[in-house]
């Protein structure tokens, strides 16, 4: 449902890993580089932590758009913990797809502690994304049909 | 029918078992319920028919706790189950012994177009015909066999057991259909689209819980979907999120262990094609991570619970 509303403004639930991409998200911030406030960061011990429930219980909470970030393959600090999380998100996110959610409301970006302006950028493009789609409601509405 | 009744009355009398898990007689020929005999008198009820759909494998785990072997009939597409439970150190093989039936189509008597109906004839197991006899309080009406069938008989894995201690019993090839063509369409629609007929198709559930209860994968000792405030296995305490991501949760907890049974399109009282989710994930894995079948290699590592380091991205091939 796309707003004509310039001023309104996606929610946005982040996922990010402690080791890489939490450190990230400090760096972007200690180097004032910016990305909307409106992202809610949620700290979790390592990708392969967020439970696809996870990412479903954040839409019905009112998120209109939810980004998991982890460490790069091959350097999850749990040295496999991403590549379940990539499995497990593949599925989930095309199963959302299938079920006529709008594509772009989920994401997976690998941000390492090194890359402030890679997580910066990622969250202003997946902001910009969300904001086109308009509030997420379709999840919501799934079983509503009168 | 009667082949199978004399041999689990030997293999009682033996006391190689010690209790028969198959089905009991209902009022009418497609009334049949699984159950347990415990001794020769009491297999006058047992019967088997077309209608003997139900897949016992779930039953084993009980069983498994009990004291002797169980004897247990098993159709084709039920083996997998029983296999992938046995992966999942739910049952007990040494505890089963299984007798692989074979198998000419299972029919659901929603499927015969009739109601009121008193009998069904020509629907017997191994002697069943192609055209049934439906007695209804009206009248005489005939319906193929092959359309009274249920869904999954249509897209059949094949009638090889996967696991047996002896088989009886002839089985017909009535795949005529692609397993995952539904999907595909669905796959093929706009976003729009899909959303209108996912939305029209699970409004109509009524959180019954009988796809869970049925579900061969869905056997935790506690399920998230059990009510926390009271000792009872229904859902009661529901919350808006548990309303309305059911669907999707239960797929994603049997994603890689559903062996595409079937059971849950079966007993589903809102008709819901339930097997649209289940196939839909089996068909990514199949085309992400290789072929699998949950069921058939019991040393498998199974796709959620492995991963290559070239997989693909999440979402990669987005529009
Ligand atoms: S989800 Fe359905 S098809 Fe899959 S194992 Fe469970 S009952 Fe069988
Ligand atoms: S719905 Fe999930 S928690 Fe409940 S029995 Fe099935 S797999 Fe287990
Ligand atoms: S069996 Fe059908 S109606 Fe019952 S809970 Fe499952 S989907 Fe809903
Ligand atoms: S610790 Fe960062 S993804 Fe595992």
């Amino acid at each position: 449902m796309p707003v004509n509303n310039e001023n309104w403004k996606p929610t946005i639930v982040a996922f990010c890993c402690n080791w890489c991409s939490y450190a990230g998200a400090d760096l972007a911030g200690s180097s004032r580089l910016a990305y909307p406030a409106d992202v809610k960061i949620i700290k979790v011990p390592c990708s392969c932590r967020v439970n696809p429930m996870f990412i479903l219980r954040a839409f019905e909470k009112g998120a209109d758009g939810v980004i998991l970030c982890g460490c790069h393959p091959g350097d999850c600090h749990y040295s496999t913990g991403n590549y379940y999380a990539r499995r497990r998100m593949t599925l989930l996110f095309s199963m959302l797809d299938y079920l006529g959610i709008e594509e772009g409301r989920t994401r997976v970006e690998w941000v390492s502690a090194a890359e402030g302006v890679k997580f910066s950028e990622t969250m202003n493009s997946f902001v910009e994304k969300v904001r086109t789609l308009g509030p997420s409601v379709r999840l919501g509405d799934l079983r509503c049909k009168n | 029918m009667q082949e199978l009744i004399h041999r689990a009355k030997s293999l009682l009398e033996s006391g190689e078992v010690s209790r028969v898990l198959g089905w009991k007689k209902g009022e009418n020929v497609f009334d049949v319920e699984p159950a347990f005999f415990a001794t020769a008198e009491e297999l006058e009820n047992f019967v088997y028919n077309g209608f003997c759909g139900a897949n016992l494998s779930k039953y084993m785990i009980e069983a498994s706790t009990w004291e002797g072997k169980t004897l247990v009939f098993l159709k084709p597409c039920d083996t997998y189950s029983f296999n992938q439970l046995c992966k999942e150190h739910r049952i007990d093989r040494e505890k089963a012994y299984i007798i692989g039936v074979g198998c000419k189509g299972k029919l659901k008597a929603e499927k015969l177009g009739a109601e009121n109906i008193l009998d069904v004839q020509g629907a017997g197991y191994p002697d069943c015909s192609d055209t049934l006899k439906v007695t209804t309080l009206y009248g005489e009406q005939e319906v193929a066999y092959k359309d009274a069938m249920l869904e999954r008989c249509h897209v059949c894995k094949g009638k090889e057991h996967q696991v047996y201690d002896e088989l009886i019993g002839e089985s017909v090839d009535t795949c005529d259909a692609d397993r995952f063509a539904e999907v595909a369409k669905i796959e093929a629609m706009s976003p729009e689209e899909k959303f209108a007929f996912f939305q029209a198709e699970l409004s109509k559930c009524i959180r019954c819980n009988a796809c869970r209860n049925v579900c061969p994968a869905c056997s935790c000792r506690k399920c998230i979907f059990d009510s926390t405030k009271f000792d009872s296995n229904q859902k009661a305490n529901t919350t808006s999120f548990e309303e309305k991501m059911f669907h999707i949760i239960r797929a994603f907890h049997v994603a890689g262990r559903c062996t595409d049974c079937g059971e849950c399109s079966r007993v589903c009282p809102q008709g819901i094609p339930l097997h649209l989710f289940n196939r839909k994930f089996i068909k990514d894995i199949n085309n992400l991570y290789g072929e699998y079948q949950a069921g058939v290699d019991i040393d498998a590592k199974a796709p959620l619970t492995s991963f290559r380091t070239d997989d693909a991205e999440p979402g990669v091939g987005r529009g």
